[in-house]
């Protein structure tokens, strides 16, 4: 909706603040209004960053999708993708990217499931 | 800057040599094992009290070692004062083998900040592109194109000599792994901002932050610089200087959240524009904008760029406003001083326009240096000082405003961000987005009590096992002072081992560099030269023309004058009103399907320069002597004042006896005066070409030369800004010098001629 610009209505509470005082105003709201999102990232993860946590195992980047995609689509992106082929390379004594790549083409996803359930 | 220890093989090449061009084909080989050799953002080396030639420079960094300096320069011994800040060209043409080249010429007029810009749509992508596809208004942004852009700038710095900051974007929908990529592959800067993907790409506002907190977090890691996506606003908003108090809140926001994900301040740059230009006082509007950005933001950097929300097609338009902002970042501060290109307006900029903007830049800085010495901002000015003020008041009632609403996601959903009303004030015309709508919307997941990340530099909660750790923000039991790192669960990570950095080629056979290479291997091979703006062989050239008729018909009659000079492709990409009925200024753009084998031309040897002692004993031994004047109606005597007087460098500086009989001398008298003097010279300057002047002086003064004997017996030497040597011949006489010419050229071709002649 359309509004006039009432600025000098609204600025009474401003007006005994010094330039100092305005300033550290305008950050203090700055953080409370950053604080709840900072919390939303520290919490969550998304199917982007559970591909970058496999780019850094070494993954390459079609690989980092299938895998992810499959994790996704099992409902596992919460426990971190990157768990996951952490889990399988060590129960199958290979390096990461080696892995993904079985967990790409759909095999040894029945260890996964053993642990967190799912379809295998 | 974290740097890593040098990488041989990885397809090292020779240094540049700058009289060869860049090869691209050998630069691609090995690109599989090249690694950056360093890593994080570069600031310019500041030198206080700098002296170059007789000048000393307050605001200048250190110099070149090669470099092209500004027109002028000759004048100035060619100093090329490096301004303080980091200087930016943006280059966007769609194929990164001919974007390095650009990026080449940039670098010697002195741009330090290459800024690559992505194809469109890329933000809409998941996951990365591999390979070298063709990109539309920007490359692909992929591994293979960032490892041999990177290369090629290793290649540049060292040519230059100083280091060049690469620079892309990671938005979209693949921010994360975006960063990752850049932080492996020696990116040194990024635009990054969760509020351009919630306002300008439609990307959901959960997943935006969500993925925003990692990718700034690697970025951290290696000191990558941040810049912000405020200024968008401005380029967006209806009436762009009323964003003013939300441009403060936007930076706000992505600053403190960077910050609170673990960027230091240092890194964090701020995307500020002055929002307005002529013919509004845009000076007048923008000033107390700009200081009351860098009052609240002191602790952070400035990135200044230019304003493109009122740029039309004006090449001499678009380049004004960017002076005048320039202005602002010399009374304010810049530590990035980007720049756009003057055809912004009516093209994806070409290759020179990257130049022209670089050296607008550098000029401006140059030209500007030590002001605030001299000239200071009153901030007691009582309109000043209530604007900032009031600037300041209106973002603090926004983010009240926002609070009250319930925080971030609820204000976008109620569309307050890019209203062009002056906040408090509404204009109902914000962009409003959906918690639950856009790109991606409900792909956020919440980490599970058992989340693990079993890499470095990972953002938010992460279960390592016990023992394992990271810093602040990453999770883990034991803190910093951790026995192992968490990429240790998998011996070693990406980050902390480039040879676990994987590589891909090429995906597609037919998009791709080496089939584009192909198409042009037959020019380069032979050497042949085919003009272009963007792209190798291209073809396209600018004729620029007045046309006595009014817009419409003179924007017509271009074409059909385009076709007669065999252009394709005729389009007028610009055309301003001289007179509604008196003419039109067009400039036409044609693709010119022709090449050029420099093999088949004939180019005049370039004049040799001899030593001063060489001159100087020749003439001596010789008593040279020579009679100097400007001929015909003509007042001009600069020019020959700086081929003769000493004190430019001029002939007198070797013992040439020169008599100077003035301006405006009929050429009888200029040969009566070397007959009477006994002089073996003639000079003279023929500045007015109209009626070619020029030429009847000079064949006259030769024909005289002739009917009184003496010919034989004189160097006939012309001077002017319209004389070139090979005209002068054809017109009698024995050299011509034109624009450019110094004394020192003059006098080897004297002492040449005359040992020849055996004068």
């Amino acid at each position: 909706m359309a509004r006039e610009d009432t600025y000098l209505q609204i600025r009474g509470h401003l007006d005994g603040l010094s330039d100092e005082q305005l300033e550290a105003r305008f950050w203090e709201l700055a953080q409370q209004v950053v604080d709840p999102l900072v919390e939303l990232a520290r919490t969550h993860t998304s199917p982007s960053i559970e591909r970058s946590v496999l780019m850094r195992m070494g993954v390459d980047s079609p690989t980092c999708m299938a895998v992810v995609g499959a994790c996704g689509k099992r409902g596992l992106l919460g426990h971190g993708a990157g768990h996951i082929l952490l889990h399988c390379s060590t129960t199958w004594g290979c390096p990461a990217p080696e892995a993904a790549r079985r967990l790409a083409a759909g095999e040894g996803w029945d260890v996964v499931a053993q642990k967190w359930g799912g379809a295998a | 800057m974290s740097d890593m220890a040098p990488r041989p093989a990885g397809g090292a090449m020779p240094p540049l040599d700058p009289d060869e061009k860049i090869d691209i084909a050998a630069l691609l080989e090995g690109i599989a094992d090249y690694r950056p050799r360093r890593k994080g953002w570069h600031w310019r080396e500041q030198v206080p009290d700098q002296k170059l030639h007789k000048f000393v420079y307050k605001e200048t960094s250190k110099g070149l070692k090669n470099s092209i300096p500004l027109p002028a320069a000759h004048y100035f011994r060619d100093i090329d004062p490096q301004p303080d800040c980091v200087v930016t060209s943006e280059i966007a043409s769609g194929r990164f083998e001919d974007d390095i080249r650009r990026m080449r010429m940039a670098a010697w007029h002195g741009a330090d900040h290459i800024m690559v810009i992505r194809t469109a749509g890329q933000s809409h992508m998941a996951g990365l592109l591999e390979g070298t596809p063709e990109g539309v208004g920007g490359i692909a942004v992929t591994r293979k194109q960032v490892r041999a852009t990177r290369k090629a700038l290793d290649l540049i710095e060292d040519e230059v000599g100083r280091p060049i900051n690469f620079h892309s974007y990671v938005s979209g929908v693949a921010g994360p792994e975006m960063a990752v990529m850049f932080a492996e592959e020696g990116v040194n800067g990024a635009h990054q901002d969760p509020q351009y993907n919630v306002l300008y790409r439609n990307i959901n506002m959960y997943r935006s932050f969500v993925d925003a907190a990692v990718a700034k977090h690697v970025m951290a890691s290696v000191r990558m610089a941040q810049i912000d996506g405020a200024h968008n606003a401005n380029a967006t908003a209806v009436e762009a200087w009323n964003v003013m108090p939300e441009l403060l809140v936007q930076h706000a926001i992505n600053s403190a959240y960077s910050v609170s994900v673990g960027m230091p301040k240092d890194d964090i740059c701020l995307s500020t524009v002055p929002p307005d230009a002529a013919p509004a006082p845009c000076m007048r509007m923008d000033l107390p904008y700009a200081v009351a950005l860098r009052d609240l933001f002191g602790e952070y950097k400035m990135r200044a760029q230019e304003n493109t929300r009122y740029m039309e097609a004006d090449g001499r338009d678009a380049t004004v406003s960017h002076v005048m902002n320039l202005v602002i970042s010399r009374l304010t501060s810049a530590d990035i001083q980007s720049t756009i290109t003057p055809d912004e307006g009516r093209n994806v900029p070409w290759h020179y326009n990257n130049v022209a903007a670089v050296n607008t830049a550098k000029q401006s800085l140059v030209g500007m240096d030590g002001l605030r010495e001299m000239v200071k901002l009153d901030r007691e000015a009582p309109e000043f000082k209530a604007k900032v003020r009031e600037i300041k008041e209106r973002a603090v009632l926004f983010l009240e405003a926002m609070l009250r609403e319930g925080g971030y996601f609820a204000a976008v959903e109620e569309a307050y961000f890019v209203d062009s009303g002056i906040y408090p004030e509404t204009h109902d015309d914000g962009i409003g987005r959906k918690s639950d709508g856009g790109v991606a919307a409900g792909s956020i997941v919440a980490r599970a009590a058992d989340y693990l990340a079993p890499v470095c530099h990972h953002f938010g909660e992460n279960h390592l096992p016990e023992g394992y750790g990271g810093v602040a923000g990453e999770g883990g039991a034991a803190g910093a002072d951790a026995a192992r790192k968490p990429c240790d669960l998998i011996g070693g990570c990406t980050l902390c081992d480039a040879e676990k950095v994987p590589f891909i080629d090429e995906l597609d056979p037919e998009d791709n560099v080496n089939v584009r290479l192909a198409q042009t291997a037959e020019l380069r091979e032979k050497g042949l030269i085919k003009p272009e703006v963007q792209w190798a062989a291209d073809g396209w050239v600018v004729v620029t023309m007045f046309l006595p008729a009014a817009p419409r018909v003179a924007e017509f009659a271009a074409l059909e004058f385009g076709k007669a000079m065999n252009l394709q492709g005729c389009e007028v990409i610009n055309k301003q009103v001289m007179h509604p009925a008196e003419g039109t200024l067009i400039e036409l753009k044609g693709r010119l399907d022709v090449v050029v084998d420099p093999a088949t031309l004939t180019i005049p040897p370039e004049p040799v320069v001899m030593s001063d002692a060489e001159i100087k004993a020749f003439v001596t031994e010789n008593k040279v002597k020579c009679v100097a004047a400007t001929v015909g109606e003509d007042e001009h005597s600069v020019g020959m004042r700086e081929i003769i007087d000493i004190k430019h460098g001029g002939l007198e500086k070797w013992g040439f006896a020169c008599e100077y009989l003035g301006t405006s001398v009929p050429v009888e008298k200029v040969l009566d005066a070397a007959i009477e003097h006994a002089a073996q010279i003639v000079l003279i300057s023929t500045i007015i070409s109209h009626g070619d002047m020029h030429r009847d002086n000079m064949e006259k003064l030769a024909d005289l030369a002739v009917e009184k004997g003496v010919r034989d017996k004189l160097l006939l030497i012309s001077g002017g800004t319209q004389v070139t040597d090979e005209l002068a011949r054809s017109w009698g006489m024995d050299a011509g010098f034109g624009r450019g010419a110094k004394g020192i050229g003059v006098a080897s071709f004297v002492v040449k001629t005359m040992r020849e002649r055996g004068m």
